[in-house]
């Protein structure tokens, strides 16, 4: 429109102001896919979960009763919910023993294929192979080996020479969360493990030669040079080891569905029972709100150390 | 190996070699650590007999194929249910996403990274923002959405379909993140060469950036089809029938059904594995960079 008003005398626009304009245009063309999709999946999803959290919307409503604001009623019955609470007190428990047993298992098996030996590559396929082994398989197959006659008893067994077990590992309430911890440390350590072998990787290996030539043994340099050198891949790896602790739920659901008694149950297993099998979608996204609320502490926890790392530097 | 050293083993030298042998014994033990139940899945499944698959689940033998071997638990799976089905709607639905979220998450990206526009660092701002929202937290909120969508062919609900298992996951705030990172790292003087001759901006997206870019789209590519093969909790939400299912689902149904059977269910679970390992072992350096770029998230 702009262009028929200017007059012909006018030298036409060079190339590069014109581009400018079309860039812009181009620019929300190609971005306009993935915003409208992000805000339909995402963005819209997520504002809902904050109202619904303060409603108590039914997946299916009843015409007689009208969804109904309720207040904070779905947060405080949420906290007076002994499955709630067991739940999220399970998620703590799996972050407590989960995160550093994993961590320092990922970090050792890192550390061992790095040596410039021969056979590190089949040794490294082998600890990643679980990684890319569907969490519902895992889970299936465990079962088979937590089996009261199953393999895991009898080797406890054997090893001890017949004072331990057998135990009943999926139908003990004391039980039931370890066992799942050691499926979940087995199927995810190989993940971490690549990550810190890439952070290995990068350290300078002048660093290694000049302890060595002050004399540090290799225990030395791991504590002199390696970790320190680590320490941003491990603020990685222990937060989104811990992310991962928050939304527990295939192989729990698989297994064991939250039981014995709730003893395996988990913040977001809650959540799919309360919104999914029970239909409550206002209080499942209370639920999920305050979900939300803890990743948010853990990851904004995770940019800010990295950051502050980054201007140290 | 002793025969390539002329020199005879000196304190040093010894000390070394016994290290390499320490390292090598654990290493191994924890080869074992992490291959065992793969190794007991696959081996079960092919034990015909299900009593013997149950005989020797308790000891050394649940390594071994021994007995009546062959392929009769994988034909079990086959007859008993849709198992044909549940492949093809997982392949489809892996095949689909990882396709069209390449794309779209690329050209965002291409965007972000290189085209001038206002707004551009907001929209940067709020893609980075987006990578904490896990879709774990609007899950439920987005059943109730899905739940009453129309559909093109009148359908009034988005339940028991594959877009339902497709749509939501193509544009992804953390693979626009990657493809962003690498397309700022890409020289422009390529780009702007074009620019000169008079190329289109999707040109240069086409015929420029993307063959610079093979290992990003790679790396998502492989990201994008584990997720997407291995999602479970959602397609359990929207699926109620077989119609639309995926594998994930599948097996679990399967695994609720009485009596269990095991080998059949070894049989399952290896179908679901074993294609996934062959592309792993085909694919493992790209496999374990993918995953290693993750790390740089943040």
């Amino acid at each position: 429109m702009m262009d028929a008003a200017i007059p012909k005398t006018v030298p036409k626009r060079s190339r590069l102001t014109s581009g400018r304009t079309s860039e812009a245009f181009m620019a929300w063309i190609f971005s306009a896919p993935a915003i409208i999709l992000l805000i339909v999946f995402l963005v819209i999803p997520f504002i809902m979960a904050i109202g619904l959290a303060f409603t108590d919307q039914r997946l299916i409503p009843n015409p007689n009763l009208p969804t109904q604001f309720v207040g904070l009623r779905n947060f405080v019955r949420m906290f007076a919910d002994e499955a709630f609470r067991r739940g999220l007190l399970n998620n703590f428990y799996f972050v407590i023993v989960v995160v550093p047993v994993q961590t320092a298992l990922a970090l050792f098996l890192a550390i061992l294929i790095n040596q410039k030996l021969r056979g590190m590559n089949f040794y490294r396929t082998i600890y990643f192979a679980p990684v890319v082994t569907s969490m519902v398989v895992v889970a299936i197959v465990w079962t088979f080996l937590y089996n009261q006659d199953g393999l895991i008893n009898s080797f406890l067994s054997a090893i001890s020479f017949g004072a331990l077990g057998p135990y009943d590992w999926l139908r003990n309430t004391k039980l039931v969360f370890p066992a799942i911890m050691v499926l979940s440390i087995w199927q995810g350590a190989g993940f971490q493990m690549v990550i810190y072998l890439a952070g290995l990787q990068e350290i300078p290996t002048d660093l290694y030669e000049a302890a060595d030539v002050d004399g540090a043994n290799k225990i030395q340099q791991f504590f002199y040079v390696t970790w320190p050198q680590l320490r941003n891949t491990t603020i990685f790896v222990v937060l989104a080891t811990t992310i991962l602790a928050f939304k527990l739920f295939d192989q729990v659901k698989v297994m064991t569905n939250g039981g014995p008694q709730n003893a395996s149950m988990t913040t977001m297993l809650y959540v799919i029972e309360q919104g999914w099998g029970q239909l409550k979608v206002g209080y499942a996204s209370a639920v999920s709100v305050v979900f939300f609320l803890i990743v948010l502490v853990v990851s904004l926890l995770q940019r800010r150390f990295l950051r502050e790392e980054r201007q140290v530097e | 190996m002793a025969a390539t050293t002329s020199a005879p083993p000196t304190g040093y030298g010894l000390r070394k070699r016994i290290r390499e042998w320490i390292t090598y014994l654990a290493m191994s033990a924890l080869a074992i650590f992490f291959l065992f139940p793969i190794v007991f899945m696959l081996v079960s499944s092919v034990k015909n007999s299900e009593t013997q698959v149950l005989a020797d689940m308790s000891n050394l033998y649940a390594f071994v194929p021994r007995g009546d071997l062959g392929l009769q638990n994988y034909r079990d799976v086959f007859g008993q249910l849709e198992f044909g089905r549940l492949v093809v709607n997982s392949t489809f639905i892996m095949v689909l996403t990882v396709l069209v979220g390449l794309l779209v998450n690329s050209l965002i990206a291409y965007a972000l990274a290189r085209l001038r526009f206002k707004g551009r660092d907001f929209l940067l701002g709020i893609v980075v923002a987006l990578i904490i929202v896990p879709f774990e937290a609007v899950a439920v909120p987005l059943l109730l959405l899905v739940n009453r969508l129309p559909w093109f062919g009148g359908a009034s609900t988005w339940l028991d379909s594959y877009q339902v298992q497709i749509i939501p996951f193509i544009a992804d705030a953390f693979s626009i993140f990657l493809f962003y990172q690498f397309f700022i790292n890409i020289p422009k003087d390529l780009e702007e060469a074009a620019l000169v001759d008079g190329a289109s901006l999707f040109r240069i997206y086409w015929n420029i950036i993307l063959p610079l870019s093979r290992p990003i789209f790679a790396t998502v590519a492989i990201l994008q089809a584990l997720a997407a093969w291995n999602r479970f909790m959602w397609p359990l939400m929207v699926t109620r029938g077989i119609a639309a299912r995926p594998l994930t689902v599948g097996m679990q149904s399967f695994f609720g059904q009485d009596p269990r059977l095991w080998g059949d269910l070894m049989a399952f679970a290896s179908m679901i594995t074993i294609p996934v390992l062959i592309i792993f072992l085909l694919f493992q350096k790209w496999f374990v960079q993918s995953v290693a770029s993750t790390g740089i998230k943040g």
